[in-house]
């Protein structure tokens, strides 16, 4: 029971104390040291009232203690500290929820991307740094070591721990969106052999992004990156056969579909087309809104909403995207000259979704040729295995005799 | 309050032609004075050219001397400045209005 109270309040602690001593390390030494109190004193003197503010206010004490004793031995930065954490009040329970500051603190531009992920995961995710680094299949000191710079970095350079004022806010929104976006689709794109340690990451961010929805209402982004990630999860489980191998939309068993998380997904679509704020997340929310509904996707729909995007987003990769609507809706061979105009030659899914459009319009050495290509770049094992069967299954002429 | 160190990186090489650089020094020169009448700033540097320099260091007891910047490459630092601001994102915003007046990538370095 404490394990996951720990999981779901070490965010809310640290953040806290961060607030009140202005020092990460700190702040998360006195958290686990109070976890690790409750551990041993809940079993046996009962749960408190609240257990966050027993955790927080036992955190604080816990703080203040080694900030005595270092000040003991004249350290200057913790004698600061203490003044600091005199002067402030310990804010307990939900009135000002320090953790969408540190939300931007983890998520500030400064720190690059595989420092943001790590800090967000380790800091507002309480994720360990043995299971982060597990997650992102790197060795655990190495993440460790990640940490420490991050942390480093935010104390040196003095980074701000604060919600970032009106001029700024949309493009650190967007910073934050792109991190938990990413730690989604590391968890989402996990192989069979890989999901037992990355499936959480899925969750995880869900998680986060429920949060950063309840602490910034009138986001209409956040609850676009919500929706999405709903409705990516729901199809989870059909998105691969048993022995690993990518399922494409079309193909997948619907009555598999996680109706619960879909109803979720789609009723937040629904509010963000009432609001009318459209954004890239909203959309893309959208799109899979019309995926997970009836029995079929309405593929006119989802060209409509791929011309919004390419408005919002003008990028190659959009582009390729919508041309698989295209097909749909036009057929093979104008969706091919679209994407023969792009220049995404280092992209897999570029080559992958032009082997297809080949292999659709009976251009099967040409697509064996593009099949080749998507192969030599692909690295998830899924869709590997995908892409090796399809392109097995092109019927090619034999090569001319002598 | 914390001091931050604002590096122009300079590409190595001629510098622009007459007709572009007259511009670029009117508006450093003008944000040189933004920043002091904004109470920021403490310390401004511009400096010759990377070629100019000289390193001076001891080898087995004995001082060696040699002719150009200590690290290859083909950018240098410029010149500097050094601001006094509260945080990181007021160190940035400087720096951002740096990278406008001088059309050239700014380093930003926390002082100790």
């Amino acid at each position: 029971m404490i394990e996951r109270f720990y999981a779901e309040e070490y965010g809310r602690a640290v953040s806290v104390l961060v607030g009140v001593f202005g020092d990460i390390d700190l702040a998360e030494e006195a958290v686990q040291d109070a976890f690790a109190e409750a551990v041993q004193r809940w079993p046996v003197a009962g749960t408190p009232p609240s257990p966050v503010g027993w955790i927080i206010t036992t955190a604080r004490n816990r703080a203040i203690d080694r900030l005595r004793r270092e000040a003991s031995r004249e350290d200057r930065y913790a004698q600061a500290a203490l003044v600091h954490a005199r002067d402030e009040p310990v804010p307990e329970g939900p009135v000002r929820d320090d953790r969408l500051r540190l939300i931007f603190t983890c998520c500030h531009p400064s720190l690059g991307t595989g420092a943001q992920v790590a800090l967000t995961l380790r800091l507002l995710g309480g994720l360990r740094t043995a299971e982060i680094a597990r997650a992102f299949l790197v060795p655990e000191p190495t993440m460790a070591q990640r940490l420490v710079r991050a942390k480093a970095k935010i104390r040196d350079a003095r980074i701000p721990y604060r919600i970032p004022a009106e001029a700024e806010l949309p493009a650190r929104l967007r910073a934050v969106l792109a991190v938990l976006y990413l730690i989604f689709n590391e968890g989402y794109r996990a192989s069979v052999g890989e999901r037992l340690v990355r499936a959480d990451l899925s969750a995880e961010a869900i998680r986060l992004g429920r949060l950063l929805a309840a602490l910034m209402p009138d986001e209409p982004e956040v609850r676009g990156l919500l929706a999405l990630m709903l409705l990516i999860e729901s199809r989870r489980d059909t998105r691969t056969t048993a022995a690993g191998e990518l399922v494409l939309l079309a193909d997948q068993d619907r009555e598999r579909w996680d109706r619960a998380l879909i109803a979720e997904g789609q009723e937040l679509v629904r509010e963000c087309l009432r609001r009318d704020q459209p954004g890239p997340y909203q959309i893309q929310a959208a799109i899979n809104a019309v995926h997970s509904d009836g029995a079929g996707t309405d593929w006119c729909q989802v060209l409509k909403l791929y011309d919004q995007l390419f408005v919002l987003v003008p990028t190659p990769i959009v582009a390729l995207n919508r041309a698989v609507a295209l097909a749909e809706v036009d057929g093979p061979g104008i969706a091919l000259s679209a994407v023969e105009e792009l220049e995404l030659a280092g992209q897999h899914l570029f080559h992958a979704i032009r082997a297809d459009l080949l292999r659709r319009l009976g251009r099967n050495e040409e697509a064996a040729q593009a099949y080749d290509a998507a192969l030599a770049l692909a690295e998830n094992e899924a869709e590997r295995v995908f892409l090796q069967h399809r392109r097995d299954g092109l019927c090619l002429r034999p090569p001319h005799p002598g | 309050m914390g001091q931050y160190l604002l590096s122009v990186v300079q590409p190595d090489g001629e510098p622009p032609a007459p007709e572009v650089l007259g511009p670029i020094m009117q508006r450093v020169e003008a944000l040189d004075q933004e920043l002091r009448d904004e109470g920021v700033w403490v310390f401004t540097a511009r400096l010759h050219l990377a070629s100019s320099a000289t390193v001076v260091r001891i080898q087995d007891g004995e001082v060696l001397t040699t002719d150009g910047p200590y690290a290859e490459g083909k950018e240098h630092i410029g010149g500097f400045t050094v601001i006094e601001v509260p945080d990181l994102d007021a160190a940035l915003q400087c720096a951002h209005r740096m990278a406008g007046a001088t059309t050239l990538p700014i380093e930003v370095r926390p002082v100790r």
